[in-house]
């Protein structure tokens, strides 16, 4: 029998619909425990095709979305397996969050192209059709790699490697005095591993927690705020996020690297970048700045343009009208709480048909029209997230919940005795589940640790 | 002058551990067998340590005994200390080790081989091996007999092109002063294998009566032994010991002022090291802070003075040699009977290997051993036997044996060296089995006494044991969830001696056994036990209550694994038809040619989504074929 798969199957973040599609022999046992209905009908007395309205609830009986509900049973899917689907509201939050329960319920999150090659290997799709599928798997696995580890923040990855690391470790302290009982190599105390296990488990719960807030990896509509030196970029993230996040001076070049950050607004997710001011750098560190802001700017699905309207147009606001051109944009008329004396007029052809905003970011004025505006832009589809990172984001999430399985299991057992060689069994689970996140193996680094670490042999 | 000697249906080449396996095997399955070996002498030599087993190894010899192998009788007959290591932890990793007599087990295999019917032992080289297409079709010695053969087991251990290195003396030589094999390399490289050079080492041997044991550690054999082959439940013996001493600073300091000596350091030596057998010298450099290193001293058998120093392998020159041992407690007058050295040697790349441990490409020529880039008897052991039987499997057109990753160490072996191939001589470690819990050394007979019978190598004898066995263990665990005990005064008494918690009900035996503070040898105290159950049995009912719960997560993770397994990969694929597939995979699959889709998931290079377009391809392949057909 093969496993239960899962998968958002609608475009994310545009629509007012989207789906969540499970398929497998635990589709419909996944399906009771997360769907009620006003009446409290059971699953089992569900037509076959037919919608249910009702809501989706998480593990504490929390309403999560109002959705409609239908079960398609084997053989008469798409799959050829029972198959439930979860239409819920399009936005990026609920989809989520319904994704995320059926994970937790028992469902594995559908590699690319999975629901197509099932449907195929069931013989649902003709032999016609077989290549497309084949290449379909291909090409989205190559957009799901990009998507992958690169995209996670430095540090996080890091951290995922510590504890992948911090695993191998005990393991290969436990595996060495099994494989080498002869040697005079100290066997590993019970209590250690519970030390070191606890604090890896609690690290994952941590990393859990803030997974949903985009953090986990760099995910969300990519907005980079530019403009010259001084036009107030750093008091308008601040603005945006409500707290004083980025240095905020009077002199010019104050930021000199990228400073990023996560907001959620109405559900849209934005990575919000402030960068160093565009101007001919004054030293080499603020010119290391200028070129990442630069690099930024070309990569941002959303520019937020910011002038000071206490001062005329010169020549670096044209310079930078003309660096993002094809961008779309917003432009921001910062410190209108002074007197303005900008005239746009000057970089008229650059913002035709541009969405110009008035802001003291200072005073907060104008802050929620910029939010809105940006809201807008993403739910009428002008600007589009990168589907492919929220679903990395959650196969992270999906990787560490099942590491934290694996280790809460080897606590267990370590807590009633076990024998250490048998909770190994669970720590290599673990090792494996990070694995998949960084793409390595345990079996060779786990000997490379073992021979590395410990002197051993005839 | 090439002359025509005869005809054999299977000629293995070499008679070492795996070779032993391979021509018992054949010739037991009937079909008509020589085996060659450059030197009579040299047949089961244990060429390093005296002992056989150990952690993993130790399960090896069990697969090997269960399939209707050697190794294990041949090891209960001749070892003079045995020991169950590890007894400390779960049964999954409990290890026989027994430290055999050298010589005695040298010449009690020899003595099987020559009594076995249906097989020649034959002293020669073999310079070639005679292909006819793409099929084997005999060998020829140096002496100039040519033997026609349906099939050829190479098992030529560390003899071909072998070096051995003392110091600033080398000489081509094979272990123990043996004569190497000149020829065979350079056939097989115009055969078109890629071969690659290993090293290996052994320590010195010293006269026991140059030792001070006074100032050295007793470790005893155990005192109830517990022999490796199933078909013995018990054996009395008297036991010798061995010995536990310590290098020190003393023994350091000579090796970093001589390490310009070592031909390790100098750059004499190329051949590849296990990392996992370091040199003393290796030891000293890498692990600086370690201010000493275990020496075990090791007898070499009953009628010899001649000891092992476990511990100290070296490839340094006599004279540091006979100054660094003398700097260990008990051993400052040793005197070094034979010296220490390293050997390099050819061996081929595994992975043009089939999981038959057939050639891709030479049908009826088979591989096992060191050649094939392992270490140790036991891997040759267990790659011999499935050499053996596959050559018979192939002369009589039968499909091969093939044991996977869930069912064996001896799956695991092979799988791991010709699906990933191996830099250095590869030995096998409890951490290289996914399915631990599942290949214990205890259920090896479980395992694969069915399978061996139904290969036939399975004698009556053994299959009567194995089936007696089987269903003693399959009644009493009926009979221990039937029988519950209430709480009486006896019951009460007996449990708190034990330490464990009192009962307030009835319960069943079978869960009081789930209790870690109860063995099923305590049910005795109470009246309980089964008095008809031996210890082979008891031993299997408590493993398979107390560890329930592991054993079926494992057996659900095999089945999953196995799935996969089942997939098998047709000979005829062409992945430059496989659009679908990444260069490096491709390219990957074309040279491994993995037998089914789990193989093919363990090939570095290629990624789950490889494998999924690989299924989509041949389900189409199969449907095409329907129509087709």
């Amino acid at each position: 029998m093969e496993d239960t798969i899962t998968a958002i199957s609608t475009p994310i973040g545009v629509g007012g619909i989207g789906i969540v599609r499970i398929s497998g022999s635990k589709s419909l046992d996944i399906a009771r425990k997360l769907f009620r209905t006003k009446a409290g009908k059971k699953i089992k007395d569900y037509k076959n095709r037919y919608f249910y309205y009702g809501k989706i609830v998480d593990s504490e009986g929390k309403t999560v979305d109002e959705v409609l509900m239908v079960i398609m049973l084997a053989p008469n899917s798409y799959t050829k397996e029972d198959i439930v689907e979860i239409h819920c509201h399009g936005g990026i939050v609920p989809l989520r969050q319904i994704l995320k329960l059926t994970i937790q319920q028992g469902a594995r999150l559908a590699q690319p192209g999975e629901f197509t090659k099932r449907a195929f290997l069931n013989g649902r799709i003709d032999l016609a059709q077989a290549e497309g599928i084949m290449d379909l798997i291909c090409a989205k696995t190559e957009t799901a790699a990009k998507a992958s580890i690169q995209h996670m923040e430095g540090i996080l990855s890091e951290r995922i490697k510590n504890m992948r690391e911090n695993l191998i470790d005990l393991l290969a302290r436990i595996e060495v005095t099994i494989d080498y009982p002869e040697e005079d190599i100290e066997e590993i105390e019970a209590k250690r591993c519970i030390e070191s296990l606890t604090y890896i488990n609690k690290e994952i719960d941590r990393l859990l927690a803030t997974a949903d807030r985009g953090k986990l990896i760099r995910q969300g509509i990519k907005v980079v705020i530019v403009g010259k030196p001084n036009v107030g970029k750093s008091s308008l993230l601040n603005a945006l996020l409500r707290e004083n996040r980025a240095i905020v001076t009077d002199i010019p070049g104050t930021t000199r690297d990228i400073i990023e950050e996560s907001l959620d607004i109405n559900g849209v997710l934005v990575r919000i970048l402030d960068t160093a001011g565009i101007r001919k750098a004054k030293d080499i560190i603020e010119d290391i700045g200028i070129k990442r802001s630069i690099q930024n700017m070309k990569e941002a699905d959303l520019v937020l343009w910011v002038m000071d309207a206490t001062r005329i147009i010169d020549k670096e606001d044209l310079e930078i009208a003309e660096s993002i051109k094809e961008k779309k944009k917003i432009v921001i008329l910062n410190k209108v709480d002074n007197h303005v004396i900008i005239d746009l007029n000057n970089v008229k052809e650059y913002i035709e048909g541009v969405p110009v905003i008035r802001t003291s970011a200072i005073l907060g004025q104008g802050i929620s029209d910029v939010e809105k505006r940006i809201y807008d832009m993403v739910m009428s589809g002008k600007i589009q997230a990168d589907d492919e990172l929220m679903i990395t984001n959650i196969r992270h999430q999906e990787a560490l919940m099942r590491a934290n399985e694996h280790i809460r299991d080897a606590l267990d057992a370590l807590k009633d005795n076990v024998a250490l060689d048998l909770v190994s069994i669970d720590i290599r689970g673990a090792c494996d589940a990070l694995g998949t996140i960084t793409g390595e193996s345990v079996t060779e680094d786990l000997i490379d640790k073992i021979f590395s670490e410990f002197c051993l042999g005839k | 002058m090439e002359f025509y000697a005869g005809y054999y249906d299977v000629i293995v080449v070499g008679a070492g551990h795996a070779g032993c396996e391979a021509a018992l095997a054949a010739a037991r399955l009937n079909c008509k067998t020589a085996v060659f070996s450059i030197s009579l002498e040299g047949i089961a030599m244990l060429a390093c340590n005296p002992s056989i087993g150990g952690t993993s190894k130790g399960h090896l010899v069990r697969e090997v005994d269960a399939l209707g192998g050697e190794i294990g009788i041949n090891t209960d007959k001749t070892f003079i200390q045995i020991r169950m290591l590890n007894t400390g932890k779960g049964p999954a990793v409990h290890s026989l080790r027994a430290q055999a007599d050298k010589r005695n087990y040298h010449m009690s295999m020899k003595l099987t081989l020559e009594n076995q019917n249906n097989l020649d032992v034959k002293q020669g080289e073999v310079k070639e091996i005679k292909v006819r297409g793409n099929r084997v079709d005999g060998i020829v010695l140096t002496t100039g007999e040519y033997y026609k053969c349906r099939a050829v087991v190479l098992a030529t251990g560390v003899y071909l092109k072998s070096r051995v290195i003392i110091g600033e003396f080398s000489i081509n030589s094979g272990p123990s002063g043996l004569f190497p094999a000149n020829y065979l390399s350079q056939c097989l490289k115009d055969l078109g294998f890629s071969l690659r050079r290993f090293k290996t080492g052994t320590p010195a041997r010293v006269n026991k009566r140059s030792i001070d044991f006074t100032k050295m550690k007793e470790q005893p054999g155990d005192e109830i032994i517990i022999p490796f082959s199933f078909m013995n439940d018990s054996i009395i013996r008297k036991q010798v010991p061995c010995w536990l001493t310590y290098t020190n600073q003393h023994t350091h300091e000579i090796i970093r002022q001589n390490l310009h000596r070592s031909p390790l350091y100098s750059g004499m030596i190329e051949g590849v090291g296990a990392r996992y057998c370091p040199s003393i010298e290796d030891k000293v450099v890498k692990f600086k802070d370690k201010e000493s290193h275990q020496v075990f001293i090791e007898p070499e058998g009953l009628n010899t003075m001649e000891m092992y120093v476990q511990g100290m392998s070296t490839s340094m020159p006599v004279d540091v040699q006979i100054a660094m041992h003398r700097t260990v407690p008990g051993l400052e007058n040793v005197e070094i009977m034979r010296p220490a050295y390293a050997i390099e040697y050819d061996c081929i790349d595994p992975t043009q290997l089939k999981l038959s441990l057939e050639s891709k490409d030479i049908e009826g020529l088979f591989f096992a051993g060191q050649i094939n880039g392992s270490s140790g008897y036991e891997e040759a052991a267990g790659q011999g036997i499935i050499a053996g039987i596959n050559a018979v499997q192939y002369v009589r057109n039968n499909p091969p044996l093939i044991l996977d990753r869930s069912q064996a160490y001896i799956g695991v072996l092979i799988d791991d060296l010709v699906t990933k191939g191996t830099n250095e001589p590869y030995r096998m470690m409890t951490s290289r089995a996914e399915y631990r819990l599942l290949l214990r050394q205890d259920n090896a007979d479980i395992r694969l006494t069915e399978i061996g019978r139904k290969i036939g190598l399975v004698d009556n004898k053994r299959y009567d044991r194995y089936m007696k066995k089987k269903e003693l263990i399959e009644k009493e665990l009926e009979r221990v969830k039937e029988i519950i005990i209430s709480p009486t005064e006896k019951i009460l008494e007996f449990l708190e001696r034990k330490g464990t918690t009192l009962i307030k009900s009835g319960i069943t035996l079978y869960d009081l056994l789930k209790r870690p503070e109860i063995g099923y040898d305590d049910l005795k105290e109470i009246g309980l036990d089964n008095e008809v159950l031996g210890r082979q049995e008891r031993e299997q009912v408590e493993i398979q209550i107390k560890y329930e719960g592991y054993i079926k997560k494992q057996i659900r993770q095999a089945e999953q694994f196995k799935k996969m397994e089942n997939k098998i990969i047709p000979d005829d694929i062409e992945y430059d038809d496989i659009k679908g597939l990444r260069i490096e995979a491709r390219q990957k699959l074309k040279e491994i040619k993995p037998r089914s889709l789990g193989q093919a998931s363990r090939i570095s290079g290629v990624s789950p989504a490889d494998i999924s377009v690989l299924m989509v391809y041949l389900e189409k392949m199969r449907r095409l074929k329907n129509i087709g057909g």
